[in-house]
């Protein structure tokens, strides 16, 4: 296999007319067969990036090479080896999933002899066998998306770029579609994926660059982001009448790092070894007297992470954490 | 490049055909246009300097065609606007297809609905009493004028979504459809056109496109009005292509 990368960016930039710059020299390079998350909130500069990536904006700035194929200078060579499912699954409602398939299936050069059967392969492998032969104006969100994702496959792309893949989806679509990524990774796909949701990015990942204004402020796996911005530690409430934040404090300074809230019932401990601290942490306190409310293990998260990189919470967060 | 022009074509005309609230306005209009003029104006024929016609119907076909054409052509246009607002123009961009099959598939259905547009013409006029004086060769001349001419006017359409982007700007020359038709000998001869309007008449285009598709309908075929008609009709044709395939190139140049 090549070990040159099957993406990569040299000061990518983007600047529009009036001088807005939406990309400000982006540099990243992804693997082959790697799954790369591309976070940020609306307007950061994502969909920008892709476009560029996939020939459908020229970069003012900087180069961009793709499966070693410059965007701007061989841009026929890049679209032979990409798949691209944009933000907007733009299908044709008025044809059925099968006329879609072939059409896409000859427009990437699929002999004659071989369109039928390769879109028949794809609308069942994205499970949308029985509905094929409807017209797509009748196909849900997440059918939309699959014929979308089945689309992008029909010629065995190296590299697939997805664009926001599962915005607006429901939890049901949404997992059927990163199954379909995990399956992807397996079979030595590259995917470059745009996200706004961090559990899509910290499930599907390998890698994550986080870019805000333009610009490319972290980059790394899930765990090595998470672990950059701090260890998990454990939020304990304390019962009684009179809690004593502090003489549970002073219990727990074997454990790790202690800091008792203002209020006096709530303490939060460092712990390295994350659950397998909570056991004697809870005896801790109870030999010193100190009656145990409530425990709870936190984990950094990407938002965390998100936060930390540039002072704001990432829009799907919120929608994430919102309950169903 | 054939071969994706000919898939586009065919997915043009599979949309036309699920979508009959966009293909029956291109007959319609025209049909209820030519029923009142034939209707109401039948007595033009009786004008002095008014060619020698079976009826005002006979007269009136080829007006009627020439509007339907200039209408597909802004259907079309609408139809490459409208795939530029969903995104679907990019998905055919980002696809490693020649460019120029994006314009040329639009354009090639658009051919097709016009001889379709032209034969329902044909026959609404034979049904209501109108003759084709020039015989099977005469019907072949105003299929070939026709066809041609609608592929221009398609080009047309497509060039001017290229340049707008954007569907209710396309609409919005669906007015000037009409000034355009009417300061030329589409409605009534040029003969008896009064002035600046003869004089504007003899530069348009659409004059010679339509007296060549009018000529066969009326009388025998004579040579001049017919080879006239199709130059009219390839000019046209020749220069909207041109035109819409940069218009594409320079839309895809500025990305």
């Amino acid at each position: 296999m090549s070990t040159a990368p099957a993406i990569e960016t040299i000061g990518l930039e983007r600047e529009f007319g009036g001088g807005l710059k939406a990309v400000k020299g982006i540099d990243l390079a992804v693997a082959p067969g790697e799954v790369y998350g591309f976070l940020g909130p609306n307007g950061a500069g994502k969909t920008t990036t892709v476009r560029m990536l996939v020939t459908l904006l020229r970069p003012t700035g900087g180069r961009a090479t793709i499966a070693g194929f410059d965007v701007a200078t061989q841009p026929a060579d890049v679209r032979r080896r990409i798949g691209v499912a944009l933000q907007e699954a733009a299908l044709d409602l008025l044809m059925t999933g099968r006329e879609l398939m072939e059409l896409q299936a000859t427009l990437h050069g699929i002999p004659r002899r071989a369109v039928a059967e390769r879109a028949a392969d794809l609308i069942g492998r994205v499970g949308l066998a029985n509905a094929a032969e409807r017209r797509v104006g009748t196909y849900s969100g997440g059918m939309r998306r699959r014929l979308d994702l089945a689309m992008a496959l029909i010629h065995a792309p190296e590299v697939l770029f997805l664009d926001e893949p599962t915005t607006g989806l429901d939890p049901t679509s949404r997992t059927t579609l990163w199954e379909e990524v995990r399956r992807l990774r397996d079979e030595g796909t590259t995917v470059f994926m745009t996200t706004q949701y961090l559990e899509e990015a910290d499930q599907l990942a390998d890698r994550v660059g986080i870019i805000s204004d333009g610009l490319l402020v972290a980059e790394g796996t899930p765990a090595a982001l998470k672990a950059e911005i701090g260890a998990p530690h454990l939020d304990i409430t304390l019962g009684g009448e009179a809690p004593d934040a502090e003489a549970a404090r002073r219990a727990l300074e074997p454990y790790g790092a202690c800091r008792p809230a203002p209020d006096g019932a709530h303490v939060s401990l460092q712990v390295a070894d994350g659950a397998a601290a909570m056991a004697g942490v809870v005896r801790a306190l109870d030999d010193a007297g100190l009656l145990v409310e409530g425990i709870e293990l936190v984990r950094p998260t990407l938002d965390d992470v998100f936060l930390a990189k540039t002072g704001e919470h990432l829009e799907g967060a919120a929608e994430e954490a919102a309950p169903a | 490049m054939i071969r994706t022009s000919l898939a586009l074509a065919r997915r043009t005309l599979l949309d036309a055909a699920r979508r009959p609230q966009f293909l029956a306005p291109l007959v319609i209009f025209p049909s209820l246009f030519l029923a009142i003029n034939t209707g109401g104006l039948h007595r033009s024929t009786d004008l002095p300097g008014f060619p020698h016609v079976g009826g005002f119907l006979d007269f009136q076909l080829a007006a009627a065609m020439t509007q339907s054409l200039l209408l597909g052509g802004v259907a079309q246009g609408i139809g490459t606007a409208l795939e530029i607002e969903s995104g679907f123009f990019d998905r055919l961009v980002a696809s490693p297809i020649p460019r120029v099959s994006i314009v040329l598939g639009r354009i090639l259905a658009g051919a097709v609905i016009a001889l379709g547009q032209v034969l329902y013409f044909v026959a609404i006029g034979l049904i209501f009493g109108a003759s084709i004086a020039g015989g099977l060769p005469g019907l072949l001349i105003v299929l070939a004028i026709g066809v041609l001419a609608g592929t221009g006017f398609c080009a047309l359409g497509v060039m001017i979504a290229l340049r707008a982007r954007n569907a209710s700007t396309v609409q919005g020359i669906f007015p000037l459809v009409f000034v355009v038709l009417f300061v030329s000998s589409a409605f009534f001869p040029r003969a008896l056109l009064s002035h600046p309007a003869d004089w504007i008449a003899s530069y348009n285009p659409l004059s010679y496109i339509a007296d060549g598709l009018r000529d066969p309908i009326i009388s025998s075929v004579s040579l001049q009005p017919v080879l006239e008609g199709l130059a009219a009709a390839a000019g046209v044709t020749a220069a909207f292509v041109a035109l819409a395939v940069a218009a594409l190139h320079g839309r895809l140049r500025e990305a």
